[in-house]
């Protein structure tokens, strides 16, 4: 029980220690050494003494103290040849309580762009925005990606490695490449809500605590930069989609359509405030991708019922979110908003000619979606085949049930008594 | 910190300019010398003659081999470099950005680690 309490502390503390370690150590490993054995000792005597008033304050002062005895030690030991780290600034820099300072968010959002800077590989700014400001371990981080441990540790090692040697600043990046850098840690936060929300090899479709970890940098970011519009885009839009968390998932563990999710089960508190935040956003007339996507997911969770989805003004949408990302599978996705809109031909012509493109070739979505749509013009042979090309191609455990399902729906075959209408139930692919 | 930015292009192409085309880079890599100069961050920096004035040498055994042209073959060569001295990656990627060199081909930033005392 109060170890659990300890880790959530920590969880809730370590990224805002962790930054104001490193802008008095001006050392990210050591930083890091540090809070880790300040945990440890937290560990071994908050469950004796009880948990200090201000934990964050506590893990702050001890870690520093850590700082500067792993400073001595390291100078002690011959290997430790770069010693631009200057122990007394650590030591000279004064106590203080990491809450009531001003800056200490300052302190975050640098670490939240030291760790997205593009010097980096993508994978290693995730791993890093996760280990660094959500408070992850290495294990949990390796687990959420199914990978080995040791290639997380590994992934993690070179990157501080790089960020020392390389001099990566922990500074906020000037005006001329705030925007393209905003952009990448707003990358990083999506791409971590992505991996939990449609996993592409974990057991289950979705991995909550990869959703809920990406909801807390989406918050941090709109905390930190409350004049950034898409930053509330991009959290609306993490939001409106976590609502529907619950519904997503059979007792069986199949994919549930959005059309035949049961929306009692939407998670209201999170679509009204996705929406607030959305509405709040937009009123201030400078929209981006993500507001847009956030928008479409609003009119999804404003329909009580799937027969009264907007399609139409969701097609709108799509259209305008084509010209931020001209992407293949945005096309894919407005070539079913206007099946939905205006009838399945159009969409499905729209998709003959997706099927030419080399980049959706071995995306299981295509076909799938185009399953859906010959299905719902009735053209079922067609739409068997379709399903059969989508079911070789995807890999999620609970898509593959829901596509087994679609094609054993449409029935056997080659014989079916001529004159009975076989039933059509539209279904909209999410 | 100091930086070494690794200016690579395809020289073939650099062959292929007309004299005034020639003339206009290497203004353009004059004027960006001097910007790097009056900023006091340039250390060194040049031009290097084509891969097909370059020699590789290898000792093994005590016994040296000596070869016509670069190390290794490749789509773009190493045509110059800069050494600049600045606080950080990020004003070292700003430089590298502004290098004529960035716009004709690509340019390898690395850090050069403190000297050892």
């Amino acid at each position: 029980m109060l170890d659990h309490l300890i880790d959530q502390v920590f969880r809730r503390e370590s990224g805002r220690v962790l930054a104001g370690l490193i802008r008095t150590t001006r050392d990210f490993e050591l930083a890091e050494d540090a809070l880790q054995e300040a945990c440890a000792r937290a560990a071994a005597t908050w469950p004796r003494d009880g948990l200090p008033g201000r934990p964050g304050a506590w893990l702050t002062t001890v870690a520093r103290r850590c700082a500067v005895d792993l400073v001595r030690r390291r100078r002690a030991s011959p290997s430790w040849t770069s010693e631009r780290l200057a122990e007394e600034a650590v030591t000279a820099a004064p106590e203080e309580d990491p809450a009531a300072l001003s800056g200490v968010e300052d302190d975050r959002l640098r670490l939240l762009f030291t760790c997205c800077h593009p010097a980096l590989a993508q994978s290693a700014q995730v791993a890093l925005a996760l280990r660094t400001l959500c408070g992850l371990s290495t294990r949990e981080i390796a687990r959420a990606f199914v990978e080995p441990e040791a290639t997380t540790a590994q992934r993690l090692v070179r990157a501080k490695r790089k960020i020392r040697d390389a001099g990566i600043p922990y500074e906020v990046p000037r005006p001329d490449v705030f925007p393209e850098r905003l952009e990448a840690v707003q990358a990083v936060v999506y791409l971590v809500f992505n991996e939990g929300y449609a996993s592409t090899d974990g057991q289950g479709l979705m991995r909550p605590d990869l959703c809920a970890e990406a909801i807390r940098l989406g918050r941090l970011l709109v905390e930190l930069l409350p004049d950034e519009l898409e930053a509330r885009g991009l959290l609306a839009l993490m939001l409106l989609h976590d609502a529907r968390r619950d519904a997503r998932l059979g007792p069986d563990g199949a994919l549930v359509s959005l059309e035949e999710q049961d929306r009692a089960r939407w998670h209201q508190d999170a679509i009204t405030e996705g929406t607030a935040l959305l509405d709040a956003a937009v009123a201030a007339r400078r929209p981006g991708p993500y507001q847009v996507q956030a928008a479409i997911a609003a009119l999804h969770a404003g329909a009580a019922r799937a027969e009264e989805t907007d399609w139409a003004q969701i097609s709108g949408l799509y259209g305008a979110l084509l010209r931020y990302l001209p992407t293949p599978v945005v096309e894919l996705n407005a070539a079913v908003a206007m099946a939905m809109a205006r009838g399945p031909e159009e969409g499905l012509q729209w998709m003959d000619r997706l099927s030419t493109r080399e980049e959706l070739a071995g995306y299981y979505l295509l076909p799938a979606a185009r399953a859906d749509l010959l299905r719902r013009a009735g053209r079922l042979e067609e739409a068997r085949v379709a399903y059969a090309a989508a079911l070789v191609l995807v890999r999620n455990p609970a898509e593959r049930v829901y596509l087994e399902r679609r094609l054993q729906a449409l029935g056997n075959p080659p014989f079916r008594p001529s004159g009975v209408p076989l039933e059509t139930p539209g279904t909209p692919p999410e | 910190m100091q930086y070494i930015l690794l200016i690579y292009g395809d020289e073939r192409q650099w062959g292929k300019l007309s004299p005034g085309e020639t003339d206009k880079m290497y203004a353009a890599y004059m004027q960006y010398s001097k910007a790097l100069g009056d900023a006091g961050v340039m250390r060194a920096g040049s031009e290097l003659k084509p891969t097909s004035s370059a020699t590789t040498v290898r000792s093994r055994n005590n016994k040296v081999t000596t070869v016509d042209g670069p190390f290794a073959e490749t789509k773009e060569q190493l045509g110059g470099y800069y050494i600049i001295e600045v606080p950080n990656l990020e004003k070292a990627l700003e430089w590298a950005a502004k290098c004529p060199g960035a716009v004709t081909g690509s340019l390898e930033v690395r850090p050069l680690p403190p000297p050892h005392t």
